[in-house]
C-alpha cells in the first residue's frame, strides 16, 4: 500500500513557503531610528543635571554636547533649541553616566576631563572665543579684552562679548568667568548678572573683594618676593601673602618696577585696552 | 522603486536633512535582514544601527551624481549582510550553534486574518517560529540568498548584485534553500502522520 503523507500546509505549495518567508519581516526596534540619527548628530537628546544654578538641561548627540539651558521650563528649552539649532530634540530619562560624570568633573574645575562639544554651525570667531574661555581655570576670571587679545583680535572686545552671550554650552564653556575690565560682573546668558554671581561665588571667588579692588583701580597684583605680576584672581596672585602683595593700576607701572607678567594668567593680554 | 528614486534625489541634494527619510524607509528591513540571518535580536539591532551609520558615512563621501545612481535597496542590503556575516562569526565564537534555538525570537506578529481562534493563532505563531529556526539552520551563503530574495523581497538580479554573485548562482541557491526548508520543516509534521502509516505497514 502506498504511504500517504499528511503534507504540512507550510511546506506544500512553493508560493505558500515564499509567502511565509515574506511574513518573517519584522518592524524596526522602537529606538533604532532615534539612536542612529542621534549617533550621527542629525538629532539630539536632552536630560536634566544638577548645577549651581539649579537643574539644567543638557542636550547632546554623537558629536558632543550641543546645548545647555535652564531646565525649569522644558517647552521653553525645546523652543530655544529649535530656534537656534533646529534639529529634532527628544527628552530622555537621564544623561548617560560617562557624560554626566565628565560634566560634573568639569564644573568642579577639572579641565583635563575630555568633553566633546558639537559646535557646528557657529562662526570660526565664536568658536575661538569659546575655546579660549575654556582655558580660564575655576575660581578665576579674565576681562573681555584678555580673550580678544589672546585670540589675536585685540580690538574685537565687543564682539567677544556678543560671542560669549551666544555660548550654546554655558557652564561647560565657562563664559561666566569673563568679566568687564572695570571689575563689574557683566552680562550672562544663563539668567543674567545675578546667576553669574551665583556661579562665580560657588566657584570660590570673593566677588566683593574683587569688585572693590577693581573700583579702586587696582587691576594687577605683584609679588614682592618673585617680582611676578598677575591678574588679581590668578591662582598665583592669590597665594601672595599680604606682606608681599603689591597692587598696580597698570601693567606698565609694574614692569617699570621690575616685575614680569605671569606666564599663567598672562596679564599682558589686552592690557593696553584695559589700562 | 519610485520612493527610493525620490529619496536618492533628496539625499543627493541635502544628505543631513534627507537621511532621516532613509532611516524611516529602510531601518525595519535592514533589521529584518540582520535578525533573520543572525537569530539574535540584540545583535541584529546593533548590526542595523551600525549599517545605517556606515551608509551615512559612505553617502557623505559620494558626490551628488553617484548618490542619484545608487540602488538603495540592494546597496543597503549589502552593507547589512556584510556586517551581519562578521557579527555571525563572533556569535559563533562565543557559543555553540546548538544554543541558537532558544535565542530565536519571533517577536512581532504579522497581520493575521481577523477571527482566527486562539489555537489557530498559536499554531500560526509556532509555524512562524519553526520557519525562522529552519532558516537559521541553512548554510550561510544559502541563508543570505533566501533572506534577501524572499524575506526582504529583492529580485533575483538585486539579490545577485547585493551579494556579488552571478544570477544563476542565486537562482540555484534559493532553489536549494527552499528545498532544504521544506525538508527540514516536514519531519516534525510527519510524526503525526506516521502512526497511521505504521499501522498499515
Amino acid at each position: 500500500m502506498t504511504r500517504t503523507r499528511a503534507e504540512p500546509m507550510l511546506a506544500t505549495a512553493p508560493d505558500g513557503l515564499r509567502a511565509d518567508l515574506a511574513d518573517l519581516a519584522l518592524p524596526a526596534p522602537e529606538h533604532l531610528a532615534r539612536a542612529v540619527l542621534t549617533d550621527l548628530g542629525l538629532a539630539d537628546m536632552w536630560a536634566e543635571l544638577p548645577s549651581p544654578l539649579g537643574p539644567i538641561g543638557v542636550v547632546w548627540n554623537g558629536r558632543g554636547i550641543s546645548w545647555i539651558d535652564r531646565a525649569g521650563d522644558p517647552d521653553l528649552l525645546a523652543a530655544r533649541f529649535g530656534d537656534r539649532v533646529g534639529r529634532p530634540l527628544h527628552r530622555v530619562e537621564r544623561v548617560p553616566e560617562p557624560l554626566a560624570r565628565a560634566i560634573e568633573a568639569r564644573l568642579a574645575g577639572n579641565r583635563r576631563v575630555r568633553i566633546d562639544l558639537d559646535l557646528r554651525g557657529h562662526t570660526e570667531f565664536e568658536v575661538a572665543v569659546w575655546l579660549k574661555a575654556l582655558e580660564i581655570p575655576r575660581g578665576e576670571v579674565r576681562p573681555y579684552g584678555w580673550i580678544a587679545a589672546e585670540i589675536g583680535r585685540p580690538k574685537a572686545v565687543r564682539a567677544v562679548g556678543t560671542a560669549l552671550s551666544h555660548n550654546p554650552v554655558p557652564l561647560v564653556v565657562p563664559c561666566h568667568r569673563v568679566v568687564r575690565s572695570d571689575g563689574s560682573i557683566g552680562q550672562y546668558s544663563l539668567g543674567g548678572p545675578e546667576a553669574k554671581r551665583t556661579v562665580l561665588t560657588a566657584e570660590g571667588l570673593d566677588l566683593i573683594e574683587m569688585e572693590s579692588a577693581a573700583r579702586s583701580g587696582f587691576r594687577y597684583v605683584g609679588s614682592a618676593t618673585t617680582h611676578v605680576v598677575c591678574l588679581p584672581t590668578c591662582h598665583h596672585a592669590r597665594r601672595i601673602t599680604e606682606r608681599h602683595r603689591r597692587p598696580f593700576r597698570s601693567l606698565g607701572m609694574a614692569v617699570l618696577d621690575g616685575y614680569r607678567p605671569c606666564r599663567s594668567c598672562r596679564p599682558g593680554s589686552g592690557a593696553a585696552l584695559a589700562a | 522603486m519610485d520612493t527610493d528614486l525620490a529619496l536618492v534625489a533628496r539625499l543627493a541634494a541635502n544628505l543631513d536633512t534627507a537621511f532621516s527619510g532613509l532611516v524611516e524607509a529602510h531601518a525595519a528591513r535592514m533589521y529584518t535582514i540582520a535578525d533573520r540571518y543572525l537569530g539574535v535580536p540584540s545583535d541584529a539591532e546593533e548590526v542595523a544601527q551600525d549599517a545605517l551609520v556606515r551608509a551615512y558615512a559612505a553617502l557623505a563621501g559620494y558626490d551628488a551624481g553617484r548618490i542619484r545612481e545608487l540602488k538603495l535597496r540592494p546597496w543597503l542590503a549589502t552593507i547589512t549582510i556584510n556586517l551581519a556575516r562578521n557579527r555571525r562569526r563572533r556569535i559563533v565564537d562565543r557559543m555553540p550553534p546548538v544554543q541558537l534555538d532558544p535565542l530565536v525570537e519571533v517577536g512581532w506578529e504579522p497581520a493575521t486574518p481577523a477571527g482566527l481562534s486562539p489555537p489557530a493563532l498559536a499554531e500560526r505563531r509556532e509555524q512562524r517560529r519553526e520557519l525562522a529556526v529552519a532558516l537559521l539552520r541553512l548554510p550561510g551563503p544559502i541563508r543570505e540568498a533566501v533572506v534577501l530574495r524572499y524575506v526582504d523581497g529583492l529580485s533575483v538580479s538585486e539579490t545577485a548584485s547585493a551579494l556579488s554573485r552571478p544570477e544563476g548562482t542565486i537562482k540555484a541557491q534559493v532553489h536549494r534553500g527552499l528545498r532544504l526548508l521544506r525538508r527540514n520543516l516536514t519531519p516534525q509534521l510527519e510524526i503525526q502522520a506516521d502512526p497511521a502509516g505504521e499501522m498499515t505497514a
